[in-house]
């Protein structure tokens, strides 16, 4: 008997079958009940079957595709891992990055791989559906690579080995964990504005300057690759995140000011988000790409001016905070660093004060700012560190109740002065970083009315170690707060002094001399 | 605003007065000293004479090299926006100092580092 073969489908029929033929019509159940969160948020979907799908990308072709990547990455890792490759970086300070990316990072993509996840089951029509499963399954991926490259790093260097630990605890990765949390706990729609808009589309390129760029600048092959490997992926997400905007836009004019709201929202709370990711570009990589200035104007204030110029024809207007954050390009990584510098007993990593020929590159990059107001302190701060009285400001923060930011950023009619917005709820203060966060916070102030704020969490006396008794008359809160962080006293400090520094150059000495 | 949601969304605040058995928290910002990056905060009873706030916290400030200049009696102290007269010997209740205010003093003609605010 002949088989009769089929000829290869194509990619069209393909992604017909794999995808959109995967989803139905319930008849045991209504479909509202089926997928009750689509409607809550007040977004009005008519035609669930407009969406577009430019990649028509299918599940059989993402194993394909992501294996044959891994395979690739996981060689040069191994290589890189063999001939001792941490030795190549410009210097022990560029380590720094890496422990403060493994902290915050990673643990974000998993957050991200449980909100795909969320969005994917949620959504009604087979093309969101898939292309957020996807998604779920990359950002899984982007966690495992980014551990998996710097767990090298970890057979050497102090400070990276309780990062899952310190992710809900430590108080400066509050802001990216309260990020994610307040995106995870919205509607799907809100989560994909926050994720796939505001965060991969508006400001990811940010996001890879320091850590793609900055690990080749700075000869870290490992972090380098995990990057590009990711990038594909990054493409992928992107257009989903544009794609979701476009629709919500083009199914109901009632959509626009909703998603206006989310797009204000999101994009001020991923912009105070990069103030440590610039602080990365401007203070700890050793060999620098670009200014975070640089940066913000390239990837925010052109490109980020052409997308919002493209979606105009919607109705959408620039986010409200644009004009802020170009005043603040500026500023805000010299604050951060100053921030971080000033709490070497509270870091899992190292800070320092510039040479001079960076701190002369930060004059040249910062004409308007860093004479004026940072370079100074900063020449302080080392002169009383070369005579043995490094700062430690041992006191606890005050953080923005919306951000989790701590409240160090300047009044924009004031680079002097520092802004603090306060009111009263329900019998009550709260404060605030700036007018935009204060504004999030009267949307729907019965969310960040529980904002976890460690600070405050330790004068609960919710941070001591099992076995400490709280209630014991002669506690005291924040006395234990090193072991509940399980902070490793060698990774604290100054990086002048540190065992990594002089580990390193011991090492480097014997890789390159007799 | 209230939050959309699909069932009723009430929750207690984190930070309310209760949570911190028996003390209340206090904000402290000296201006224009942006060295010290964020104004701090502390847990203490409401019956903390002000002077335990000035001597055990807000003397942290000392690292400044401003500090030694403050002419005391010159300072303008705020709570919140508030411009008000700390009684040292009262409380902090007797002050006026609730769960949540920030203390903010400011120092004129002392500008930080170089006049830089820092």
């Amino acid at each position: 008997m002949d088989m009769k073969v089929d000829k290869k489908l194509g990619l069209k029929e393909r992604y017909a079958l794999m995808t959109r033929d995967l989803a139905w019509e319930t008849t045991y159940q209504p479909m509202d009940k089926v997928f009750p969160q689509v409607t809550y948020e007040g977004i009005k979907i008519h035609d669930w079957n407009a969406w577009e799908d430019p990649f028509r990308l299918t599940m059989d072709a993402y194993w394909k595709y992501q294996a044959e990547k891994e395979r690739k990455l996981y060689a040069i890792l191994d290589a890189f891992n063999q001939n001792n490759g941490h030795l190549s970086v410009t210097d022990a300070r560029y380590i720094n990055v890496l422990k403060l990316f493994l902290g915050s990072t990673p643990p974000l993509e998993l957050m991200a791989a449980r909100g795909f996840t969320n969005v994917g089951r949620h959504m009604v029509g087979a093309g969101p559906r898939v292309a957020c499963l996807m998604q779920a399954v990359d950002e899984y991926r982007h966690f495992q690579t980014q551990v998996h490259s710097i767990s090298n790093y970890n057979k050497y260097y102090n400070g990276m080995n309780e990062f899952a630990h310190q992710q809900s605890r430590m108080w400066y990765l509050s802001d990216g964990k309260s990020f994610f949390d307040d995106a995870i706990t919205a509607g799907p729609f809100e989560f994909m504005v926050a994720i796939g808009f505001a965060f991969e589309y508006v400001l990811t390129n940010i996001l890879f300057v320091p850590f793609i760029s900055g690990a080749a600048y700075n000869g870290d092959m490992a972090a380098m690759t995990v990057g590009f490997s990711a990038q594909s992926d990054e493409a992928r997400h992107m257009t989903l995140g544009l794609e979701c905007i476009k629709f919500m836009l083009e199914q109901d004019p009632d959509n626009l000011p909703i998603v206006q709201r989310w797009i204000d929202k999101w994009t001020w709370r991923g912009t105070r988000k990069l103030a440590s990711v610039g602080m990365m570009m401007d203070y700890m990589l050793p060999k620098r790409i670009m200014s975070f200035k640089e940066a913000w104007e390239m990837y925010f204030e052109q490109n980020g001016a052409a997308l919002f110029n493209d979606l105009a024809r919607y109705g959408v207007k620039v986010p409200k905070c644009f004009v802020q954050t170009v005043a603040e390009k500026e500023h805000v990584t010299h604050q951060s660093w100053i921030g971080f510098y000033m709490k070497p007993d509270s870091t899992p990593f190292h800070t320092w004060i510039p040479e001079k020929d960076e701190l002369d590159w930060l004059s040249e990059k910062y004409p308007n700012t860093f004479d004026k107001y940072y370079r100074p302190v900063l020449e302080h701060f080392d002169a009383q560190e070369k005579s043995g009285n490094r700062f430690n400001n041992k006191t606890a923060p005050m953080n923005c109740q919306v951000c989790i930011s701590t409240i160090k950023f300047n009044d924009p009619d004031d680079p002097m002065k520092t802004l603090i917005r306060s009111k009263t709820y329900k019998g009550e203060k709260f404060h605030f970083c700036s007018l935009h966060c204060e504004e999030i916070f009267d949307a729907e102030p019965e969310k960040y009315i529980q904002a976890y704020i460690s600070s405050h969490q330790v004068l609960q006396g919710n941070c001591a170690p099992e076995g400490v008794d709280t209630t014991a008359p002669d506690f005291e809160p924040g006395a234990h707060i090193a072991a509940y962080w399980r902070l490793d006293k060698a990774a604290t400090g100054d990086f002048n002094g540190s065992e990594d520094q002089a580990n390193f150059a011991a090492w480097r000495r014997q890789a390159t001399s007799n | 605003m209230t939050v959309a949601a699909l069932a009723p969304y009430e929750f207690a605040s984190r930070d309310r007065l209760e949570n911190f058995h028996g003390k209340q928290l206090v904000y402290v910002w000296w201006e224009k000293h942006r060295m010290f990056s964020r104004p701090f905060v502390v847990a203490l009873t409401p019956a903390t004479p002000f002077r335990r706030l000035f001597e055990d916290y807000i003397s942290t400030y000392a690292w400044h090299p401003d500090w030694p200049h403050i002419v005391w009696d010159q300072v303008i102290w705020q709570n919140g926006d508030e411009v008000f007269t700390p009684d040292f010997d009262a409380s902090l209740a007797q002050n006026g100092i609730g769960h949540k205010d920030l203390i903010r003093f400011s120092t004129p003609g002392l500008d930080g580092i170089a006049g830089t605010g820092y």
